[in-house]
């Protein structure tokens, strides 16, 4: 089982699941699963630039998360319409982009499923290299601005009134999560990001009583799917990423089903 | 304004207000050149803002100064929390400029806070977030605000007057020389307002900040302040509480209420609002606004 290619998935998983558990977090705090669900989805048009420019596939996720995030808060500009109305709409139009333009790139047909699931085991050392190091860096950012985030993620006019520079502070939120998305993809591809983001916070709400346990209860329990989610996919022959979001599902499910059933109304701190 | 300096009573201020509808304030929406009291914590010139065609603001003045409580009233709508929000820099003024002194430091309770519980967050760990209080200080600033049995609770369980009174304590642990409160008493019932009022106006005496109070309650506040603005988009009419009481603005916009609330009560128009709540030229004279006195 402890084959080379099952250590790389193992640890490129592992790392990503301690990336995501602050990240995931903040977006189930600021309720922005959807939002991420968008930018992860035009991650597709960004694997289509990748392939296009020759150019390793996570740049152009890269540059192509941050700009649909940057549309996005434009967009959120204008009061008329609910930014989640326009989200709704927008991640499908970004997902039937991505699909065209990868279907347009010349060569060799594209492995759709491949991106938009991931391939856990076909990740590489390089691959393996990126993960830890970027997310080493995500993460000190996350620890270097973890008190004006959390102020505004508890209110964000109040922080600002007391001096939070919430523009800054916001857009390198969004920049760090288009960064995980980008990083992800590999793993567990555009369409199960978010998931690995939010479902283990989901899971972890009814069992914290302060947001740092909470960010560390996530982490356990993403790790933990990590392990029996690969355990899962070499045991059965199912595929990685979405073995691993399986895990988490199940463990999200259970958790907040004790939430809603079990300890009506008491938070356990 | 003198009759003589309307040059164009047919041009539009830039801010959009019409220059010849008699308002008593001044129009000078080159706001910046305007003396700024140099002592007082927050100034604001000229400020002039408008949403979606609509005006909120017109030619805004206001000084804050130091120990003093002064409070903005005005009916729903009349722009008092987009008052609040430009002073503190939330939103940008379309025209105009807010000056603040040097070491400003604000205590801010907002008038909204949904603390819905996604966030997991005791009391205690929000009044200690962003800022380096030591335990005892926290139970100090709860017990100031009689609110020492909520110290563990979580910010979601709480009732709105016990939320009230903790974002009132986290304003205090900031050791603020302006306390802003936008309609702090929201949620929180009759006898307690009293209580609120009572507290800030003690709290004022024992710590020596200003306070900036946004209502559209009238009898206890009027009482305990130190001046008044009443707001409807415009600076209708300010001053201490018996003059601004007394104006006739005030007096059309709170009616009965406000007869009740002071026994002093003198009607004579200066100008009035049509239905959209804009200024109108009143018919006849032009009476001096009480407020102009003091400036």
């Amino acid at each position: 089982m402890l084959e080379p290619f099952f250590v790389r998935a193992l640890v490129a998983s592992l790392g990503l699941a301690a990336v995501a558990a602050p990240l995931g977090c903040f977006v189930v705090w600021q309720r922005m699963a959807y939002f991420g669900e968008t930018v992860a989805q035009a991650g597709l048009i960004g694997v289509a630039l990748g392939l296009a420019l020759q150019m390793d596939v996570t740049w152009g996720v890269l540059i192509v998360a941050l700009a649909v995030a940057g549309l996005l808060l434009w967009f959120g500009r204008q009061k008329l319409v609910p930014l989640d109305s326009i989200l709704g709409l927008l991640h499908h139009a970004a997902l039937a982009a991505g699909v065209i333009a990868t279907s347009m790139i010349k060569g060799a047909p594209v492995d759709l499923t491949g991106f938009l699931f991931g391939d856990v085991f076909a990740v590489t050392g390089t691959d393996v290299a990126i993960i830890l190091i970027g997310g080493a860096g995500v993460l000190a950012v996350v620890a270097w601005l973890w008190q004006p985030l959390l102020r505004l993620a508890v209110h964000e006019e109040l922080a600002a009134a007391e001096g939070v520079d919430r523009e800054t502070v916001r857009t390198v939120f969004i920049v760090l999560l288009a960064v995980a998305i980008a990083v992800a993809m590999k793993i567990v591809g555009i369409l199960l990001v978010m998931a690995f983001l939010v479902v283990p916070a989901v899971a972890a709400r009814p069992l914290a009583g302060t947001p740092e346990r909470m960010v560390a209860l996530t982490a356990l329990i993403a790790a933990a799917s990590v392990v029996a989610g690969l355990w899962l996919s070499a045991t059965v022959d199912s595929p990685g990423g979405p073995s691993i979001v399986i895990v988490m599902s199940i463990l999200a499910g259970i958790s907040v089903s004790w939430a809603a059933f079990g300890r009506p109304g008491v938070r356990p701190r | 304004m003198a009759p003589s300096d309307r040059v164009a009573p047919t041009a539009p201020e830039p801010c959009g207000h019409h220059p010849d509808h008699a308002c008593a304030h001044r129009h000078g929406t080159t706001g910046a050149t305007l003396q700024v009291d140099p002592t007082a914590l927050i100034s604001a010139r000229g400020l002039c803002i408008s949403r979606h065609g609509r005006e909120l603001l017109m030619d805004v003045d206001i000084d804050i100064r130091e120990r003093e409580i002064l409070t903005l009233i005005g009916l729903n709508g009349a722009g008092k929390t987009t008052l609040v929000r430009v002073l503190l820099g939330l939103e940008k003024p379309d025209r105009g400029t807010v000056y603040r002194r040097k070491d400003l430091r604000i205590g801010y309770v907002p008038q909204r806070f949904d603390s819905d519980a996604a966030i997991p967050m005791t009391v205690e760990r929000f009044l200690m977030l962003g800022s380096s209080v030591s335990a005892d200080s926290i139970g100090e600033a709860l017990a100031h605000v009689d609110a020492r049995s909520v110290r563990n609770q979580q910010l979601g369980e709480l009732s709105g007057g016990e939320l009230q009174r903790v974002l009132l304590a986290r304003a205090l642990l900031r050791r603020p020389n302006l306390l802003v409160l936008d309609e702090p008493v929201q949620g929180v019932d009759y006898t307690g307002e009293a209580d609120l009022y009572n507290l800030i106006a003690r709290l004022r005496d024992e710590a020596g900040f200003g306070v900036l109070l946004v209502s559209h309650d009238l009898h206890i506040v009027m009482a305990r302040s130190d001046r008044v603005i009443c707001l409807n988009r415009h600076v209708c009419c300010s001053g201490v509480p018996e003059t601004v009481a007394q104006h006739p603005a005030y007096g059309r916009l709170f009616g009965a209420e406000a007869a009740r609330a002071f026994a002093v009560y003198r009607h004579h128009h200066d100008h009035s609002h049509d239905l959209a709540g804009m200024p109108q030229p009143a018919p006849g004279e032009a009476v001096a606004d009480p407020a102009r006195g003091e400036k």
